[in-house]
């Protein structure tokens, strides 16, 4: 683990989370080299896709790539990878046909959709097609990666768990409790399944849309920092007068909750 | 293709060619029926005619023989008439009557005749037509009595040649109204269409010219015309998008490769990285803008590909100043929610919920503390629509500036310096428009009092 305190002064943070750091930010690149993932992608873009396998291969994944429908529906079918990227439009066969193929004929791997049509029901129907998350392009790599993770993330046993732990951290899905080193903490009903959110994808980086999207269900990009205050506000309850911080800024990504140690 | 080619082949032609066709067959039938009736009619008249007078004069005989036989005829015949009487003895000789001469053999029948007879001895004149009957009488005498029909015969024939006349005439008549009638029609589609041609080659401007009869030709162009408003104002939105793309996107680009470049000047890799991330934070807020813009677009041309549906405007407002209560309570600002039960729109919750996230931005960057610090929200039913209000007490928008701050991209010298593109508002407008409402924008007496009205669900849409 590297910190990177060159970067986190809140001077030279993100316009949007200025001022507002009050702990050390993690590059997203090491906070993410963990778990390695087979993944495919399968994209016709010769530049995209290998920005794409370059970016993923660096964060420490094994990659496959296709670069037309029919390819991709074959490697697809294998079942054999953690997770599918597709993007939208592809020659010989269309993006979204290839998952609903790929559905209908059972295989289950999850797939994170790349359009760059980026109508506003452009989502609905990819996930309609059978596409478990979506992104428009352009987009961040961090942002790929983290989703990526996520959906990976998704398969693991820890999804049907009541209680999660990090650390000295548990949250109680069914007495809805947050508590630190057996100490009660009291938390509102958005805050609880923010940091529910946050502890299921522990270890893993969580960008600000994904939050927006999954803790409050719109998918708009926030003009303003809404989404850091609330994490900080969050961060306040639980890391605050504890000697460990759990909740960590990954620099140019978002947020992760995980043990220091661990 | 000729104007007579171009002619014959107009729909409007052929159409009338087969109306007339129909109209004079149709014609022709009835005409016909009528002069076969009215001849049927003719005859049975003029058979009882005969009949009567045969019957009466065969009465005279009985009761005064032939001298009063021949002094009733007589008497008849004085006077120049249509009816021909002859009575002969037993030797077949000419008693009386106003016939010179009848065929051989014709008194020694009985029943109907048509026969050829001459009215005058020697008259010279051509035999006359008539129709005849023979009666027998006592004592070998027999009596004839005949009606002429050539005066008849002669008004048949003449009704004949009029209905032929008539037929050939409404056929000429038709042709030429169903070539007149299809100019004319061709002259107003040839309008249209060389009005949309010269469209077509670039003049987006000209208007199909009504005729001011409000026909249905004057009906489509009126809605031709308004489809051509509408594609002018979409064409306008377009070159709108690219010029405010052109101007704002310009000015960070140039200052990205300016940047760039002074950075590769320099050849240390702590400016380098500097740069790279500068780099990268200048493009995600290009990316940014360029969706909005696009999104606007799309939006006001009515083709984002939005899905409608029923949406309780409530909750939408509760989550949205849910998350933007904490940025607000860090500007030093109250956040008051006054809200009904459930106000339902037909819409789009995700465009509704990224416009109220706009209006609360744009309260929470322009209502500082200083100027007073509450934001309120409150959802209020109108009489046809739903609003949302967010009231802020900042500086608000003077009232000059207010058509200008929904402009895409405008923004008021004074928030220049604050963060976003200055399309929140724009958005909003764009989604209102989308559902058939309006964004106003009102004096909070200080501040802004934004209203977003969205008609009411079972309220038509608008487009």
């Amino acid at each position: 683990m590297i910190w990177d305190e060159r970067h986190s002064s809140p001077s030279t943070a993100r316009p949007r989370t200025a001022g507002r750091e009050d702990r050390p930010a993690v590059s997203a690149f090491d906070a993410l080299r963990s778990e390695p993932m087979k993944i495919l992608v399968i994209e016709d873009d010769r530049d995209a896709a290998n920005y794409l396998l370059k970016g993923l291969r660096e964060a420490g994944h094994a990659v496959d790539h296709a670069s037309d429908g029919e390819e991709g529906l074959h490697l697809a079918r294998q079942g054999i990878h953690d997770v599918l990227v597709i993007d939208r439009m592809l020659p010989k066969r269309d993006g979204l046909s290839v998952i609903t193929e790929l559905r209908k004929q059972d295989v289950d791997t999850p797939v994170l959709i790349l359009s760059a049509l980026g109508e506003v029901d452009d989502r609905v129907k990819g996930l309609r097609a059978g596409g478990d998350d979506y992104l428009a392009k352009p987009y961040a790599f961090n942002e790929l990666l983290a989703r990526t993770e996520a959906l990976a993330r998704r398969r693991s046993p820890s999804e049907g768990e009541m209680v999660l732990r990090v650390g000295d951290l548990v949250l109680d899905r069914l007495a809805h409790a947050v508590t630190r080193g057996g100490q009660s903490i009291p938390v509102q009903p958005r805050e609880f399944r923010l940091l529910e959110y946050l502890m299921k994808h522990a270890g893993q980086v969580v960008t600000r849309t994904m939050l927006l999207e999954n803790v409050w269900d719109y998918h708009f990009d926030p003009q303003t920092n809404v989404i850091d205050v609330h994490v900080s506000r969050l961060r306040a309850k639980i890391d605050k007068g504890f000697e460990r911080p759990l909740l960590h800024t990954v620099r140019g990504a978002g947020y992760m909750i995980r043990d220091g140690a661990g | 293709m000729t104007a007579l080619a171009k002619l014959l082949r107009s729909t409007a032609f052929r159409l009338s060619l087969i109306y007339l066709a129909v109209f004079a067959l149709f014609a022709g039938s009835l005409l016909a029926y009528i002069a076969w009736n009215a001849r049927v009619i003719f005859m049975d008249q003029l058979v009882d005619t005969i009949e009567a007078e045969v019957q009466g004069l065969a009465e005279q005989y009985r009761i005064g023989g032939v001298a009063r036989l021949a002094q009733v005829i007589q008497l008849r015949t004085r006077s120049p008439t249509n009816t021909l009487y002859l009575v002969t003895d037993p030797r077949g000789r000419q008693l009386v009557g106003n016939v010179a001469g009848v065929p051989d053999g014709t008194l020694g029948t009985s029943g109907l005749l048509r026969i050829q007879y001459k009215p005058h001895e020697g008259a010279g004149g051509g035999n006359h037509e008539a129709v005849v009957r023979v009666f027998a009488l006592s004592g070998g005498y027999r009596l004839l009595v005949g009606r002429d029909v050539e005066e008849r015969e002669r008004l048949l024939d003449l009704v004949r040649r009029a209905s032929a006349l008539s037929i050939v005439l409404m056929i000429v008549l038709g042709v030429g109204g169903g070539t007149y009638v299809s100019r004319k029609v061709l002259a107003r589609i040839d309008a249209i269409s060389d009005t949309s041609r010269s469209i077509m080659s670039g003049d987006l401007s000209r208007r199909v010219a009504l005729a001011g009869s409000g026909d249905e030709f004057d009906r489509l162009a009126a809605s031709l015309n308004a489809m051509l408003d509408r594609i002018e104002q979409l064409m306008r939105g377009l070159k709108e998008v690219s010029d405010n793309i052109a101007h704002d996107l310009k000015t960070p680009l140039t200052r990205l490769r300016g940047r760039t470049e002074a950075a590769l000047r320099q050849r240390d890799p702590d400016t380098y990285r500097q740069a790279l991330e500068t780099t990268l934070e200048e493009s995600e807020q290009l990316i940014a803008t360029f969706n909005a813009l696009l999104m606007i677009a799309r939006t006001e041309a009515g083709a984002s590909g939005a899905e409608m549906g029923e949406v309780d405007v409530v909750p939408v407002v509760q989550d949205v100043a849910e998350l933007y209560e904490p940025v607000a309570e860090e500007a030093g600002l109250a956040l008051s929610l006054s809200l009904p039960e459930r106000a339902l729109v037909t819409g789009n919750r995700e465009l509704i919920g990224q416009a109220v996230a706009n209006l609360l931005d744009n309260a929470v960057k322009h209502a500082g503390p200083a100027h007073g610090g509450a934001i309120e929200v409150q959802v209020r039913h109108d009489e046809r629509s739903e609003e949302i209000v967010v009231a802020d007490r900042g500086a608000g928008i003077p009232e000059e500036a207010r058509g200008r701050v929904v402009e895409r991209f405008a923004r008021l010298e004074e928030s220049r310096s604050r963060p976003g593109a200055g399309l929140g508002l724009s958005l909003v407008v764009a989604v209102a428009r989308l559902h058939g409402g309006e964004l106003r924008l009102e004096d909070n007496r200080p501040g802004l009092r934004a209203v977003l009205a969205l008609p009411r669900q079972s309220g038509e849409m608008g487009a």
